[in-house]
């Protein structure tokens, strides 16, 4: 067994690896080691007293091999030299065609590591971030990068490319790349502390980055996909990401009453609600809904409630006295009334989504009382995006309306409750949509029996959509 | 307004536009003067909340607009504010970003004001400023406006790289009812224009390597999905004719979101996010997997199905074509098979030269076994349940109900 010291760069590989195949040295029996950090290079083969000096032709490989060998080479990992002499050695003993076979182990880890610079190389291009600072010669752009292989050479001309009339220097931890306008130089990785803090022109760009995101779109696993957080603490406008996360609920509510108070047509009100794609969102954006009088008398916006895995959506009426109070919808005498029905049935209410078509309370004063008032079709209307958006999240199987007002605002047309009840169809909304009475309409009838006959039937419709 | 607002209200006017691509255009560097380089792939310089690609200074010079398109968010009834860049500004602005590397350039559109060539004079003097006054070597995308005058059309093309105007409606009645200033023949008119200068710029640039660019990256579009009950077999079948015709790079396709109340002009129904999904998978399949649009779409079934993507609700119903064996089958076969992509068909060619693949093969070029096996014979796998006989592979059931699985992926659109 031989132990090759090589310096950790393509060009040391290379020169070891061109003698060991010479020599005829077959993989298993060499050792490779790298020579650490910046070590004066040792001509290795004069320390390997094993190695007879014989001279052959020189070797020929595929330039695509050179190409992927000098990629590899930045990789981090120690074991890279090892593979890529077996691949060089398996090329050069019968096997010219051996990177055309993807799927074999040599080749698969080489495309593996290949892919991981490839794509830090990339990822350096798109995140690098300068800051200019004054400098004797003139403005020169400084900036802070930490690569996760060691690819700052292979990069350097990228940047040359692009920025060839500015000075600049990217700092990294491993390696710094210099460009003075006219030649390119490196030195020695440094301290994050040797790169400018700040640089005026971020406040615009975070301006940019934060108004060309839709906050009513938020979908943060695409973007960690693409841009990880280990990259964040690097980039001026990341550090905005949590604010604008939290602050979108509350900027979508505020598009939302915007466009309500205005009642322009234009950023309609369905446009915006449809596009709030988390649950959060749409509720908070409810609690300011004005786009009905309704919210003048009531306490508060009543949101729909349960699992948003729901197989069954119940949709009520508008919610009443107590659920006003509570916020909370079907807590009052009919909700009782409707957990009971539903437990009967053999529904657990609480794998049910429950809401309603108004999400404002509707009412009357009576002496001391407030007396439901039924909502009018305007009213309903204007509150239809808001279970839309709720039915679109949860996308139930199944759509229970209780009563005329919910069946109304789901079939779009006139419904007469008695006559259409226990029927199931399929909507756009639910692949089983059930129309039967509302339970508070159990507690108005006055004789006991004909109220103990419509509750069976009432049960007997929730049978149905099992 | 300071510059800071202006850009808050003309970046949110700008985002409905989906295009950020800045791939495909010549190759520059700055070696010689100026700023900034282009290597023909793009980049991405950073990623929003929302999951979306941040790639070029995405901007509108005024959303000011005399046109009153029903769709649109800049229509001249919209209440939204307004403001407006002078050409100085979106320059400055432009290579400010550049020099920081925060953009790979400029995608610049505008609303119409006064009329067509006043606009378009404007934008084509900010890409001029760019390119002659300080070298600016980047992307330039430019929104181009069908009714402005050829001469700015040219002057456009000659300092942009990619130029697209929006079709917005696959067909004309479509337009007339949301879109009355637009016209599709003209827009049309205009596109085939445009394809006759990137011939002419491709014939010249072959004899001769100096001559004066014309939009290297091309042209594109982008449609509204959803607005109108227009099938997704028109949608594809005038993207397949823009394609061909006026050889488009890419079409986007944008899901509308309807306004019910608003004008009985508009539909009821909001079309999910899913459906813009299928749009591109089916645009995919037929630019790069020689797919017919009748083939995914057709007379019987003009939508795509929105439970499975089209590649499978094709080989579904059409078991005759299948197994395919990977080891025998012409590309142009094996590009049709469910799971397997153009890259991965490729290696497949490369492999088999030398070795018959087998099942663990499959998995080391990280084919989904669960979508593939069903349809493809190897080496050491023969499905047992697809045939003629069985229209609907038994083992697949599964995967159908897997798709149509977690609820709020479908409808978020996120796949």
């Amino acid at each position: 067994m031989i132990t090759l010291t090589v310096p950790p760069t393509f060009a040391g590989w290379r020169s070891a690896a061109r003698k060991a195949l010479q020599e005829g040295i077959p993989p298993g029996e060499i050792l490779w080691e790298e020579a650490g950090g910046d070590a004066p290079l040792l001509d290795l083969f004069t320390l390997e007293p094993a190695l007879p000096a014989s001279i052959q032709s020189p070797v020929r490989v595929p330039p695509a091999f050179m190409e992927l060998a000098k990629r590899v080479a930045c990789h981090r990992a120690p074991t890279r030299w090892a593979i890529l002499y077996r691949a060089l050695w398996r090329i050069t003993h019968g096997e010219p065609h051996l990177l055309d076979v993807f799927v074999d182990s040599d080749v698969h880890q080489l495309m593996g590591m290949d892919k991981a610079v490839r794509r830090d190389v990339h990822k350096m291009r798109a995140f690098v971030r300068f800051r200019e600072v004054t400098h004797p010669e003139g403005v020169w752009s400084v900036a802070w990068f930490e690569p996760a292989h060691l690819i700052v050479e292979l990069n350097a001309s990228f940047f040359v490319d692009r920025f060839a009339g500015m000075r600049w220097s990217i700092l990294t931890p491993d390696r710094c790349v210099h460009w003075d306008g006219e030649s390119l130089g490196f030195s020695p990785g440094v301290d994050r502390s040797a790169a400018p803090g700040e640089d005026a022109v971020e406040d615009l760009w975070r301006t940019y980055y934060s108004h060309i995101f839709n906050p009513a779109r938020v979908k943060i696993h695409a973007m960690q996909a693409e841009m990880p957080k280990h990259y964040w603490k690097n980039l001026p406008e990341a550090a905005l990401i949590p604010d604008l996360l939290r602050a979108a609920p509350g900027r979508v509510a505020e598009m939302l009453s915007r466009s309500l108070i205005k009642s322009a047509p234009a950023e309609s009100r369905e446009t915006i609600i449809s596009e709030v794609a988390d649950w959060e969102s749409l509720k908070e954006s409810a609690s300011t809904c004005q786009a009905c009088p309704l919210y003048k008398n009531a306490t508060q916006t009543v949101f729909g409630e349960g699992p948003r895995s729901a197989r069954i959506v119940l949709l009520g009426e508008q919610p009443g006295d107590q659920e006003d109070i509570q916020g909370r919808p079907f807590v009052g005498p009919a909700g009782q009334l409707l957990d009971r029905a539903l437990t009967e049935a053999g529904i657990d209410r609480k794998e049910c989504y429950v809401t309603n078509s108004v999400k404002h309370f509707k009412w009357e004063p009576r002496g001391k009382r407030r007396i439901h008032e039924k909502p009018n079709k305007t009213e309903v209307s204007a509150c239809k995006p808001w279970w839309k958006a709720e039915l679109a999240l949860v996308r139930p199987s199944v759509l229970i309306c209780l009563g005329a007002t919910a069946a109304q605002t789901v079939f779009d047309r006139d419904v007469r409750v008695l006559a259409e009840r226990g029927t199931v169809v399929e909507t756009v909304h639910a692949a089983k949509t059930l129309i039967t009475v509302h339970p508070s309409s159990l507690l108005r009838i006055s004789d006991p029996e004909q109220r103990e006959h419509a509750y069976r039937r009432f049960v007997e419709d929730l049978t149905l959509v099992l | 307004m300071t510059l800071d607002s202006k850009l808050s209200i003309l970046a949110d006017a700008a985002k409905y536009d989906a295009s950020c691509a800045s791939s495909g255009t010549t190759k520059r560097n700055s070696r010689e003067g100026g700023i900034g380089s282009t290597t023909g792939a793009g980049i991405c310089h950073s990623y929003t909340p929302d999951g979306r690609c941040v790639s070029l200074l995405k901007i509108l010079l005024t959303n000011y607009c005399i046109y009153d398109c029903l769709y649109c968010i800049n229509r001249a009834s919209s209440g939204v504010q307004r403001a407006r860049f002078t050409v100085e500004e979106v320059v400055n602005l432009t290579l400010d970003f550049y020099r920081r590397n925060y953009i790979e350039g400029l995608f610049l559109s505008s609303g119409i004001i006064r009329n067509p060539d006043y606009t378009m004079e404007s934008v084509v003097e900010v890409a001029r400023r760019l390119r002659v006054d300080h070298g600016f070597r980047g992307y330039i995308h430019l929104k181009t406006i069908p009714e402005a005058s050829p001469a700015l059309i040219a002057e456009a093309g000659r300092w942009a790289d990619r130029l697209s105007i929006n079709v917005e409606l696959a067909t004309q009645p479509d337009l007339d009812r949301l879109a009355p200033e637009k016209n599709l023949q003209r827009i049309e008119t205009s596109m085939g224009a445009i394809k006759g200068r990137i011939d002419e710029f491709k014939t010249e640039r072959k004899k001769f390597s100096n001559a004066p660019p014309f939009a290297p990256a091309g042209q594109s579009t982008q449609m509204i999905v959803g607005a109108t009950g227009a099938t997704d077999s028109a949608i594809l079948n005038q993207a397949s004719h823009l394609y061909g015709k006026h050889r488009l790079r890419r079409v986007y396709y944008s899901a509308f979101s309807p306004i019910p109340d608003a004008s009985n002009k508009l539909p009821l129904a909001s079309p999910p996010m899913v459906r813009e999904h299928r749009l591109y998978q089916a645009d995919w399949l037929l630019r790069f997997y020689g797919f017919q649009v009748s083939e995914l779409a057709g007379e019987t079934a003009p939508n795509l199905d929105l439970a499975v993507d089209p590649k499978m609700a094709w080989a579904l119903r059409n078991p005759a074509e299948f197994p395919v064996n990977i080891n025998r089958a012409p590309r142009e076969t094996l590009l049709r098979v469910p799971g397997l992509g153009v890259r991965n068909v490729d290696r497949i060619l490369a492999i088999r030269r030398w070795h018959r693949l087998r099942v663990d093969d499959l998995v080391r070029l990280r084919v989904s076994l669960k979508k593939t096996l069903p349809f493809i014979e190897v080496a050491d796998h023969r499905p047992s349940l697809i045939g003629p006989a069985l229209p609907a592979p038994a083992p697949f059931k599964l995967k159908q109900m897997d798709l149509f699985g977690p609820p709020v992926s479908v409808a978020s659109g996120q796949l």
